[in-house]
């Protein structure tokens, strides 16, 4: 299945949404709406049997010039079978950035959705369970987000050294 | 990171798991060997739940990609995986030569090939070793690790530092290898085969070794792609992928070497992939290191992609402008406004890179794709029903490395 075969049968069947396919490189995109990402991406691994999510991570595009949209998210997925692979992207805005998980197509997808929940705050309805995954559980910020300066907020304050005495 | 265990525990009030207890492992445990923890519900001695609890050694790494320029983040990008460093820098700066449409020079293709291949060999024997020492094999540790001083040697004569050189530049490398490397190298291979065959000889048929490995954390192929698993991992369940045969980068298209596969799944079939995997690297290095082209290391100075060297910079004025431009923060590479998501075949697994790009020389957003990540993700499921003892043995042989799980 080429590039051109995965556009022609996701136009045919996704007729009335605007897919937006674009090539870079080697790599292969498509970006999508959220409202319909979920279904494409069933539909991805159920026709083209791109049974691997290789990748799920967001981006922050608060900054960057000629960007519509605050939050893109993608999902890198491959083939095992022929080792192809398709990017699928879709955008998302303030307020409430949330996406269906798709913890029910790939599993590999629990640790990757509770890291782009961790750095973005963006939600996955469904996932099974959605904690911070490298902050601690009383962060509030979320820093990969852009408005988030390099240096932190200073957040070390609020965690004071136990000592042993103490504990 | 649950700090509240009563959150991240499954409900045993019920009279019929009021037997279970909870055991919390690490994040200081002398089998976690950097900063895991793992709260374990247990029936006994038997692992009915475990819940990985990661974060200790997150230091935004990837916060810092989005404001140190494409060569300096190599510096960062190296104490992700500390025990494959080189590998990292590759992976990084392929991401960006994709990035900017570099084609490196044959010579240079070859020495991060080799590079490549030696991290690997590096990288494989830490873990096997570690993953021994682990079951109280103590002995085989120590061959390893006797083996792997020697590749930092080799490290140190190419750049001058033992564990994070630092090696790669964008369109080449810090600095052309001489004749020491090369014979460093050629003593590596001969001293390679006696070692591994030690080393071999102590685990492979080691009643104790193999009675703990053998059928413990074992990971069907169905599983492995259903959660992302990829590298020896993925290879040991039988999923044939490896990035140095399907999407050929650097020089391996002209070597002659196997991917290594197992069906079996387990620990062992994972030592025994690992393991493997360092003869046909060692394969690769040595077709590699007698055939090493002539001529220069970077791509030339006209692209305006790499740094000239010391002699241009002070005697042209080419040269002079060339190094002014990449070096002022406000003028560096020009980059096309793309986005881009390039990957290679680390010592672990898939390492990739996506690289949101403004137009400049810093990375919008670069994010890592982390083996370690993904492959730490999969452990509560391959722990499941064994014992506390079986620990050990599960964690050695997926080889997590806390400072790349974290970032």
């Amino acid at each position: 299945m080429s590039f051109a075969d995965i556009k022609e049968k996701l136009t045919a069947q996704f007729a009335l949404i605007s897919l937006d396919f674009s090539s870079f490189r080697d790599n292969d995109r498509v970006v999508v709406p959220p409202s319909h990402l979920f279904e494409i991406l069933s539909y991805l691994k159920t026709t083209f049997s791109f049974d691997m999510l290789i990748d799920l991570s967001a981006a922050d595009y608060l900054h960057l010039q000629g960007a519509t949209h605050r939050y893109g998210i993608w999902y890198a997925v491959l083939n095992v079978e022929n080792g192809e692979r398709f990017i699928v992207k879709t955008h998302l805005d303030d307020p409430d950035p949330r996406l269906p998980s798709v913890y029910d197509l790939w599993k590999g997808a629990d640790w990757m959705e509770r890291e782009v929940y961790d750095m973005f705050g963006i939600e996955f309805d469904g996932h099974p369970d959605l904690r911070r995954i490298l902050l601690p559980d009383e962060f509030v910020a979320f820093p990969l987000r852009k408005d988030y300066p390099l240096r932190g907020m200073g957040e070390r304050h609020n965690f004071q050294p136990v000592i042993r005495s103490e504990s | 990171m649950p700090l509240i265990l009563a959150d991240a525990i499954p409900e045993t009030s019920s009279p019929e798991r009021e037997f279970l207890w909870t055991l919390n492992f690490g994040p200081q445990h002398p089998a976690t060997h950097t900063t895991l923890r793992l709260i374990l519900t247990l029936d006994g001695e038997v692992v009915v739940h475990a819940i990985p609890d990661i974060g200790f050694l997150h230091s935004g790494f990837e916060k810092l990609g989005e404001h140190l320029d494409f060569n300096q983040y190599v510096t960062i990008v190296d104490r992700m995986n500390y025990i494959s460093p080189v590998s990292n820098e590759i992976s990084w700066h392929h991401a960006v030569e994709k990035l900017l449409d570099i084609e490196l020079t044959p010579r240079c293709k070859y020495i991060r090939t080799i590079f490549a291949e030696l991290m690997r060999i590096h990288d494989h024997l830490v873990c096997c070793g570690a993953a021994a020492l682990d079951l109280g094999a103590f002995t085989a540790f120590l061959y390893a690790f006797n083996l792997r001083e020697k590749i930092n040697d080799i490290s140190e004569a190419a750049s001058g530092q033992r564990f994070h050189p630092s090696y790669t530049r964008v369109g080449g490398l810090l600095c052309d290898v001489d004749d020491v490397w090369i014979t460093k190298i050629r003593a590596f291979i001969k001293l390679f085969y006696s070692a591994y065959a030690d080393l071999m000889k102590l685990l492979q048929r080691n009643r104790i070794f193999v009675d703990r490995t053998r059928g413990v954390g074992v990971l069907t192929k169905e599983e492995a792609i259903n959660r992302s698993a990829t590298g020896p991992i993925a290879r040991a369940s039988g999923v044939t992928r490896d990035l140095r045969k399907d999407q050929p980068y650097l020089a391996y298209k002209d070597f002659d070497f196997k991917v290594v596969c197992s069906t079996e799944g387990d620990c062992y079939a994972r030592f025994l992939v690992r393991m493997e995997e360092m003869v046909q690297s060692i394969k690769i290095i040595t077709q590699a290191v007698e055939n090493i082209p002539s001529g220069p290391i970077n791509i030339d100075v006209n692209s305006k992609f790499v740094v000239p060297n010391q002699m241009s910079v002070y005697r042209s004025i080419e040269g002079l402008i060339q190094h002014f431009e990449l070096h002022m923060t406000n003028r560096q590479w020009e980059t096309p406004k793309e986005e881009i998501y390039a990957a290679t075949e680390s010592p672990n697994g898939e390492l990739g890179f996506y690289i949101v790009s403004d137009g400049s020389g810093v990375a919008y957003r670069a994010r890592t794709r982390p083996p370690s990540f993904v492959h730490f993700s999969l452990f509560p499921h391959l722990i499941v029903g064994h014992q506390i003892s079986d620990i050990p043995a599960v964690l050695g042989s997926i080889n997590i490395i806390a400072a790349e799980l974290d970032r």
